[in-house]
C-alpha cells in the first residue's frame, strides 16, 4: 500500500466531513491513485455507511469506497486542525469527533488484510495516535506509518 | 450442522475482511465448524433462507429471520470480548 508525504496532510481547517473527505480525496485523484469519480464516490458511501471509530484515544475515520474508483492503491492521512463529526460505524445516528482520517483507496476487493489488520492495531494504540494526532513532521509520520504499517 | 456467518461490511472490503479473519479465529478455537461468507451489506438478503447469523459493521436496516451482531469492537478493540462472547452464545445455539 503506497504512502508518502503527499499523501500525508495536516493542520486540514475544515467544518464538516464531506469538506475533509473532498480535500483528501481530490488530492488523491491530483495524484492519480483514484479517478475523478472516487471523490463523490466515497462521500455518498460516507453517508450510507458511516466509517467513524471512537477509539480509547483520538477518534478516526477511514472512509473507502468500491474498487472501480481506484487506479492504484494508497492510502491517505489526514490529520485535522480541529475535530470534525463523522456517523460512527454501524450506528443509526451517533457521532464521534474525528481527529484522524485514514482515506483508504483499494483496488482489489478482499485484499490487503495484513495491512488492515495493522492499521486496526494503531487505532488500539493510544500512544501512536497521541503522535500522529500531533507530531509536526510529515517525514516522521510517514517513517511512524510506514513501520507501523510493514507487510512482508 | 454448519453454521453460515454472514460477515458484511458497506462495500465488502476493508473492515468485513478484519472481522472475516477474527471469526475465523474464534470458529477455529472453539472447535466451531462454520461456514464464513464475506460480502457487501446489499448482498445479505439472497442469504436470507440459509443464513445462520450476520455479523456486521454497517447499520442494518431490514428486519432478518437470523440474529445480527455488530462487529465494530473488531476494530476498535472496544468491547470484543463481550461481543465475542455473544456470537459464541449464537453459534452454540
Amino acid at each position: 500500500m503506497y504512502l508518502d508525504e503527499t499523501l500525508i496532510l495536516r493542520e486540514i481547517d475544515v467544518d464538516s466531513k464531506a469538506e475533509v473527505l473532498e480535500v483528501m480525496a481530490r488530492n488523491l485523484v491530483n495524484k492519480g491513485f483514484v479517478k475523478e469519480s472516487y471523490i463523490e464516490a466515497v462521500i455518498e458511501r460516507e453517508k450510507n455507511y458511516a466509517t467513524g471509530l471512537p477509539t480509547k484515544g483520538y477518534s478516526v475515520a477511514i472512509p473507502h469506497t468500491d474498487i472501480e474508483h481506484v487506479n492504484k492503491k494508497a492510502i491517505s492521512v489526514g490529520i485535522l486542525k480541529n475535530t470534525v463529526d463523522f456517523g460512527i460505524m454501524g450506528e443509526e445516528s451517533a457521532t464521534t469527533p474525528v481527529k484522524l482520517v485514514f482515506m483508504l483507496a483499494m483496488e482489489q476487493a478482499h485484499s490487503q488484510l495484513e495491512l488492515l489488520q495493522k492499521l486496526m492495531q494503531i487505532f488500539q494504540d493510544e500512544d501512536t495516535l497521541q503522535f500522529l494526532a500531533n507530531e509536526d513532521s510529515k517525514a516522521k509520520v510517514k517513517n511512524l506509518l510506514n513501520a507501523k504499517l510493514k507487510t512482508q | 450442522m454448519k453454521k453460515q456467518i454472514l460477515v458484511a461490511c458497506g462495500a465488502g472490503i476493508a473492515t468485513s475482511t478484519i472481522v472475516n479473519l477474527a471469526l475465523e479465529k474464534m470458529c477455529k478455537e472453539n472447535g466451531i465448524d462454520a461456514n464464513l461468507i464475506q460480502c457487501k451489506i446489499t448482498e445479505v438478503p439472497s442469504y436470507e433462507d440459509t443464513a445462520d447469523l450476520l455479523v456486521t459493521t454497517t447499520i442494518v436496516q431490514k428486519e432478518y429471520s437470523f440474529p445480527v451482531i455488530n462487529a465494530r469492537a473488531f476494530l476498535t478493540g472496544i468491547g470484543q470480548e463481550e461481543v465475542e462472547a455473544k456470537i459464541l452464545e449464537e453459534l452454540k445455539k
